[in-house]
């Protein structure tokens, strides 16, 4: 197993509660592309929320401690595992706001002085155990995106997504605050779902709003706010010729899903997260279930794929 | 003019003279452990703020409010509860002042105050996002927006049609997720409390208990 994961025998995959609830086919479509690739991994046991962005804003204690107890989970699970290799186990975190909390809570604890010592004491005495830093948070495009795993999803490529022009959308939690979350060599310019559609065969567009926000969890209480920032993105997205938005965030993806109110003569421009076009070029997994749970619909862009297809079959 | 009011002219204060306390950015820096008194105003923060245009003072001149002292004005205003936490400021910020952060720590003083809030439905569902995952370990969208619509007058038939969209494609659990380590859960909900509590202590109620006063 070792060679084909490059270096961990075994993940562990940490969920969060919209990749059980709005964002379910996120959740499909990350784990028939991680299966399909030959990844092994265990779902951690008893996870609980991340805290989002209420938390955090809520009180910075709440915001690090929710996210620490998955962290001491992972290394208690992992502990049980006969790993030949040693070295930190690398934990799968697919939402980018889970993942954002995750790597701000680890940065908290190993670089926040004496406030981040007082957390870990008391996240500790909660758990009966201290956060030692066996686990390393990683996003799946991180990992994806590793010499290997991009050969083994080159290889696997049955229908090449050829033609389909698509904007690459990272919003704020895989970028910002670089220095604690980013996996990118340039975070003004994330380049790792670029890259990942490429192997696909799609075409992704050179535009600004790559990193833009898009209102996060502002969407209840605020939601003109959303609309507007939403409406900026697709605005920009369409304006330099995509078909699609692809985003690697569940809060993204029902911001830009639910918002937009197309123009006339305008149809709304669908919105997927990366694995899902990744599983329709694959020929793995459901795509046509998880496109029925969006709220807009996908199918302008499959049938220009269809088109760009048949064309230059 | 009274001890500590200075006829300070501010956008929202409407040439009302704006008390100032002193010691307010110590209090900020201290809580935010973040050194606001190293902004020099260059509004790089500002210019790539995306929630700007919807607030009432923009990202710099909240750092500034709080470097001269303006207690209230910082606390009460409508910025700090729209800002969206999309920290392009602390990324771009040339002398790390991070005013994402910033931000947070106002909201946590201005709840702790006991002030007037300048967008009150946004903690109110912040608050009901979070009772669904101190009682369950796990948050239930259905179950926190109910919260929601049930504390904010009028709300009710808010994005009701997006609801019924997303509940007919299966978006809205209707059985929320329960863990086993609730207690847990519970435990690390206490000691935020009981950080709050001290806080509470600390910067005081000025009457206006949080319970009171319409949404805005
Ligand atoms: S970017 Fe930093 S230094 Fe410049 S105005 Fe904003 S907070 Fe002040
Ligand atoms: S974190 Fe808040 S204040 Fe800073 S740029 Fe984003 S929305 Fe504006």
């Amino acid at each position: 197993m070792t060679e084909r994961t490059g270096g961990n025998e075994k993940y562990l995959y940490y969920p969060g509660c919209s990749l059980h609830s709005t964002a379910e086919e996120f959740n499909e479509s990350m784990q028939a592309l991680l299966g399909a690739l030959g990844f092994v991994w265990e779902e951690l046991s008893d996870w609980n929320c991340c805290g989002a962005t209420p938390a955090h804003a809520q009180s910075e204690f709440l915001g690090a401690a929710l996210p620490l107890r998955n962290l001491i989970l992972a290394e208690r699970q992992a502990e049980t595992w006969d790993r030949p290799t040693g070295g930190a186990v690398e934990l799968l975190v697919p939402c980018a706001a889970c993942y954002s909390a995750f790597r701000l809570a680890e940065h908290e604890v190993r670089e926040g002085g004496e406030r981040g010592r007082e957390l870990g004491r008391e996240v500790a005495e909660v758990m009966g155990r201290p956060f030692e830093g066996n686990v390393a948070v990683r996003h799946p495009l991180e990992v994806l995106g590793r010499q290997e795993a991009a050969d083994r999803l080159r290889a696997g490529v049955e229908r090449p997504l050829t033609g389909l022009k698509v904007a690459c959308y990272y919003g704020c939690l895989l970028v910002r605050p670089s220095e604690v979350v980013s996996f990118e060599s340039d975070p003004e310019h994330p380049e790792s779902m670029d890259k990942l559609m490429t192997l696909l065969g799609a075409e992704p567009v050179r535009w600004s709003y790559k990193t833009d926000c898009c209102g996060q969890s502002m969407a209840v209480a605020e939601s003109g706010l959303v609309s507007e920032l939403t409406g900026r993105i697709v605005r920009a997205a369409r304006g330099a010729g995509a078909y699609a938005l692809v985003t690697a965030c569940p809060l993204c993806m029902m911001n830009l899903d639910s918002r937009q109110k197309p123009g006339p003569g305008e149809r709304a421009l669908p919105v997927f997260f990366f694995t899902e076009l990744a599983c329709l070029a694959l020929g793995v997994g459901r795509p046509e279930a998880w496109f029925r749970r969006h709220l807009t619909d996908v199918r302008p862009a499959l049938e220009v794929l269809e088109a760009k297809q048949s064309a230059s079959a | 003019m009274g001890s500590g009011a200075v006829e300070l002219y501010l956008p929202g204060s409407e040439g009302r003279p704006v008390l100032l306390s002193p010691g307010f950015v110590r209090e900020v820096e201290d809580l935010a452990g973040r050194m606001v008194s190293r902004c020099y105003q260059c509004k790089k923060c500002t210019s790539g703020c995306p929630a700007g245009f919807s607030m009432d003072y923009q990202c710099h001149e909240i750092i500034r409010l709080v470097q001269l002292g303006a207690r209230d004005e910082a606390l009460r205003s409508a910025a700090i509860w729209l800002c969206a936490s999309c920290r392009t400021c602390r990324e771009r910020c040339p002398n790390d002042v991070d005013p994402a952060t910033v931000m947070d720590c106002l909201k946590v003083m201005a709840a702790a105050a006991g002030v007037p809030l300048g967008r009150r439905r946004v903690r109110t569902f912040h608050r009901a996002f979070l009772a669904t995952v101190a009682a369950l370990g796990r948050a239930h969208e259905l179950g926190s927006i109910a919260l929601y619509k049930l504390a904010v007058p009028g709300a009710a038939l808010d994005d009701l049609g997006l609801g019924l969209r997303m509940l007919s494609r299966g978006k809205l659990k209707v059985a929320p997720d329960g863990i086993k380590g609730r207690g847990e859960v519970a435990a690390i909900f206490r000691r935020a409390k009981a950080r709050e509590t001290r806080l509470r202590k600390r910067f005081g109620r000025t009457g206006a208990a949080e319970g009171r006063g319409g949404h805005t």
